[in-house]
């Protein structure tokens, strides 16, 4: 009984924080700012569906089961590099390197400039 | 000799842990197909991965895992209430350039990753000579703030474990 209770309560918190995601996808104005929903859908949302997963098959089903930290870790692994190459492609097309921050360093951004090349000739 | 077999000893290993976990059964069968892919996997991956990253302090990884679960469960709140909250006139958006201090290209990668998983920041650019970040925040009346809170709570941490 307070197993199923909690168990349930994992699943509401997984998906208030799926639904205000997705919600924040819809009403942020743009593309940056919709990329931040997505990473928090896919941390504590999942997050905690994942947990109520394990815990049902923990309390209610008696046995361990390990495959959701496995879909924790390869979401944790992918849901940044996904970000990142979406963050990229926005940058090249729609903004302008005048409009981002000096990188305080003697090169500027990589998508603009070739890396140094060292230890090169002499 | 044993660095052309195990270019990633580490690596190796998380293999045939997580081969067992999927399988979700320790039986003999599996564990030598893990260790087959724990060897066959590194080697045929070692040509775009050279270098070999050094844990200088592998425990503190602990400590890491445990600051950056707890940031992403506290900022994840912080971000649904501006979500909900905040009409989106009053949303500030900024780009902040973090200056880096980490030279080790995983550990770089681990803060760049850290950063995206924490709501509210995403890393969009690494600079040409990999010497700073270009991270998005999603809103903040304090730009500098966020710089020193990544500096100082997480690339702290991985120049522990990583240098």
């Amino acid at each position: 009984m307070l197993a199923e209770i909690v168990i349930s309560a994992f699943l509401v918190i997984g998906g208030i924080f799926g639904l205000v995601g997705s919600y924040g996808l819809l009403k942020l104005r743009d593309c940056m700012q919709r990329l931040h929903a997505p990473t928090k859908a896919s941390t504590v949302g999942v997050g905690s569906v994942l947990i109520a997963s394990m815990l049902y098959f923990l309390l209610v089903k008696g046995q361990v089961s390990f495959h959701e930290v496995m879909i924790t870790l390869f979401l944790f692994l992918t849901a940044p590099i996904t970000a990142h190459f979406m963050a990229q492609v926005h940058v090249r097309l729609r903004e302008r390197e005048d409009d981002l921050p000096e990188t305080d360093r003697d090169f500027g951004w990589s998508i603009y400039e070739d890396p140094p090349v060292y230890g090169d000739g002499d | 000799m044993v660095k052309r077999i195990f270019p990633h000893p580490l690596l190796s290993l998380t293999l045939v842990i997580v081969w067992i976990v999927l399988v979700n059964k320790v039986t003999l069968g599996n564990l030598l197909l893990g260790g087959f892919l724990g060897i066959a996997v590194p080697i045929l991956t070692s040509a775009y991965w050279p270098g070999r990253p050094r844990l200088k302090r592998p425990w503190r990884t602990l400590d890491y895992v445990a600051v950056v679960v707890w940031d992403i469960i506290v900022a994840n709140v912080e971000v649904a209430v501006i979500v909900l909250f905040k009409p989106n006139a009053k949303i500030r958006s900024h780009w902040v350039t973090i200056p880096l201090d980490l030279t080790s290209p995983e550990a770089i990668t681990v803060l760049a990753g850290t950063i995206t998983l924490t709501p509210g920041t995403l890393t969009a650019l690494l600079s040409a000579d990999g010497g700073s970040l270009l991270v998005h925040c999603l809103h903040t009346d304090d730009p500098e703030e966020i710089r020193d809170t990544i500096k100082s709570r997480y690339e702290r941490r991985l120049m522990e474990i990583f240098q």
